[in-house]
């Protein structure tokens, strides 16, 4: 199937096509649901008058719930992405940012900002991303021997989590009590309380990360053919993967600035998404698209299940994660042993 | 006979190995070279280096007397093209999707997929004989299908040089000869073809010219008539041999006699 816009052509396989109209029609329909979510349940009629008129009495849909949903799905399309991305450069289905200690090192990168510095918008989210590209050069460095793809990588990137998570309990064990419980809040990944103020910038962020990634989709589907063939064509290897892991660790980075961690969309939505569209590689497009209905329903999950009490979205994701990482790993075990 | 491509004095090795040390080349245009030798001899690194997957340590290797490494790569990969060893098809992918990626080097930014694109593939598919295949998965194919596959997309790349790193390993005697009468026709259209061959006796019978390597260095190359004999075999390979008029095209055919 060709789609012409103007001078843009583009070649999308019908199924990928199909599922992502799938997928976009299930994230309306949690969106709305979830628009309808709250203390008292709304009707739809009202959610969309609220959403439409501006007056007086929609303010809780727009001003409180609008945000969240909006941030549900925005940062769970990030996530999906930066997954799609780090395990179409590992060419591993466990090559996650949040299992490789990406998220981890954000998280250290955000608690060093709050801990030493203020604490602004900025700040955490410059922190953030520094923290995660410095645990990305870490593992990569540690990996170089055996090559950035592989399970060796993995293994190490697992390892790398795990200290940099003793490194996070230790900055929020020597931290101010007021600082530690905020932060300790913020540690399982929450959506509660987002505000649009607050997600301004990460949503700013995001549309250039994904406007990055609209230019280098060419290049990364050339890439898949492997290296030799990658270059023997014309693509700049080095230059598309610098590109990529900083297009993955900021669109990460991005949402762990602003909800804490959240573990097991990265990982699994690439993997569903390529699933259902039976496409070439990890597709990204599927991979967003899923990571947006997976973070939403996991969030709406989180509202609901010791409703009134909400519960942080990352105790869910954290949960169901790692139920499906246990099952992969062993997989992957099987496979290479 | 010019040379549009050449090796001038290279040193190429992996780290601190060394493979070659200090060999020329210019490749006859419009003709099909073939690069003979062991194992290990540095025939695949040398091509590497034409190809610019491999920079030399010393020396040059030009395209058109500019260095290789100094061309664009998008701007080289629409004069040479090149096949590796080995190569694993993305899964899911359709014959018809990998042979099209080989336009990338003429594709734009954000333009896939426009009339000459379309054109190029369906002559590459047609041409490698694929056409039938065009909708089925790479991975339900089998060895030589798949190895065709591959031929079309380097075709659709539209390069006036070819370059092939040992392409008929691992298929059967069919699909061998299919493959080297192939190359010999795209010769005839004018295309330079470069391989890397491990059987002789077909090298002889395809090719123009032969490169015969050892440890490293270019130990003979010319017509193969001219350049293929018993000495030639015994000093590259170590093997006692004969050397006769093959009875159906007169070239050069080797019987080792051990």
């Amino acid at each position: 199937m060709t789609l012409r816009a103007g001078p843009v052509v583009v070649q999308v396989e019908r199924r990928t096509a199909a599922v992502s109209s799938g997928l976009v029609a299930v994230a309306a329909v949690l969106a709305l649901v979830a628009l309808c979510y709250g203390q008292a349940w709304a009707s739809p009629t009202e959610v969309f008058t609220a959403l439409f008129s501006g007056d007086e009495s929609g303010f809780v849909i727009r001003e409180w719930r609008l945000p969240r949903v909006t941030a549900a799905l925005v940062f769970g399309a990030s996530l999906g992405l930066a997954g799609a991305i780090f395990q179409n450069l590992t060419r591993n289905a466990l090559g996650s940012p949040d299992v490789i200690g990406l998220d981890a090192g954000a998280y250290t990168g955000a608690l060093v900002a709050i801990t030493m510095l203020n604490g602004t918008a900025g700040q955490l989210a410059a922190g953030s991303v520094t923290g995660g590209l410095l645990a990305a050069a870490v593992i990569y460095l540690l990996s170089l021997n055996s090559g950035l793809s592989g399970l060796r990588l993995v293994v190490i990137g697992i390892a790398v989590n795990a200290m940099l998570t003793a490194l996070n309990s230790w900055i929020v064990l020597r931290a101010e009590i007021d600082v530690a419980l905020a932060a300790t809040g913020w540690n399982a990944g929450s959506l509660n309380g987002i505000d649009w103020a607050e997600a301004r910038l990460p949503f700013a962020i995001v549309a250039l990360l994904v406007l990055l990634l609209v230019v280098l989709s060419n290049e990364m589907h050339q890439a898949a053919l492997g290296d030799e063939v990658a270059r023997t064509t014309g693509v700049r290897l080095g230059r598309l993967r610098l590109l990529m892991v900083l297009a993955g660790v900021g669109c990460t980075a991005t949402v762990t600035a602003v909800a804490g961690p959240v573990v097991f969309i990265a990982l699994a939505a690439p993997q569903i998404g390529r699933r259902l569209a039976r496409a070439a590689g990890v597709p990204l497009v599927p991979a967003a698209l899923t990571g947006a209905v997976l973070l939403l329903a996991a969030d709406l999950v989180a509202q609901l299940l010791l409703a009134p009490v909400a519960l942080p979205v990352g105790v869910v994701t954290t949960a169901i994660g790692g139920c499906y990482l246990i099952w992969l790993l062993g997989m992957e075990v099987k496979r290479s042993g | 006979m010019g040379s549009r491509l050449t090796a001038e004095d290279v040193t190429l090795g992996y780290g601190e190995r060394m493979v070659s040390t200090r060999v020329s080349l210019a490749v006859p245009d419009g003709a099909f070279t073939a690069i003979v030798g062991p194992n290990a001899c540095g025939k695949s690194t040398l091509l590497k280096a034409f190809v610019r997957l491999l920079t030399p340590s010393s020396g040059t290797v030009r395209l058109d007397g500019r260095d290789v490494s100094g061309h664009r790569p998008k701007m080289f990969a629409r004069q040479v093209g090149f096949l590796p060893q080995g190569l694993i098809a993305p899964e899911n992918i359709v014959v018809r999707r990998l042979v099209a990626r080989g336009r990338y080097p003429h594709q734009s930014l954000l333009a896939a997929g426009s009339a000459a694109d379309e054109e190029a593939v369906r002559s590459a598919m047609a041409v490698a004989g694929v056409t039938d295949l065009a909708e089925r998965p790479v991975e339900e194919l089998s060895g030589g299908q798949r190895q065709r596959v591959w031929i079309a997309m380097v075709l659709a790349q539209e390069t006036p040089y070819l370059l092939l790193d040992e392409p008929t390993t691992f298929l059967d005697i069919t699909h061998q000869y299919d493959l080297l009468a192939l190359f010999a026709r795209l010769r005839d259209e004018g295309r330079t073809i470069v391989a890397v061959l491990h059987d002789i006796n077909q090298a002889c019978r395809f090719a123009d010219h032969i490169v015969a390597m050892k440890g490293g260095r270019v130990v003979a190359q010319g017509a193969p008539a001219d350049v293929v004999d018993a000495a030639l075999m015994q000093e590259v390979f170590g093997l006692p041999s004969i050397v006769m008029a093959n009875p159906v095209t007169g070239t050069p055919m080797v019987v080792p006699t051990v």
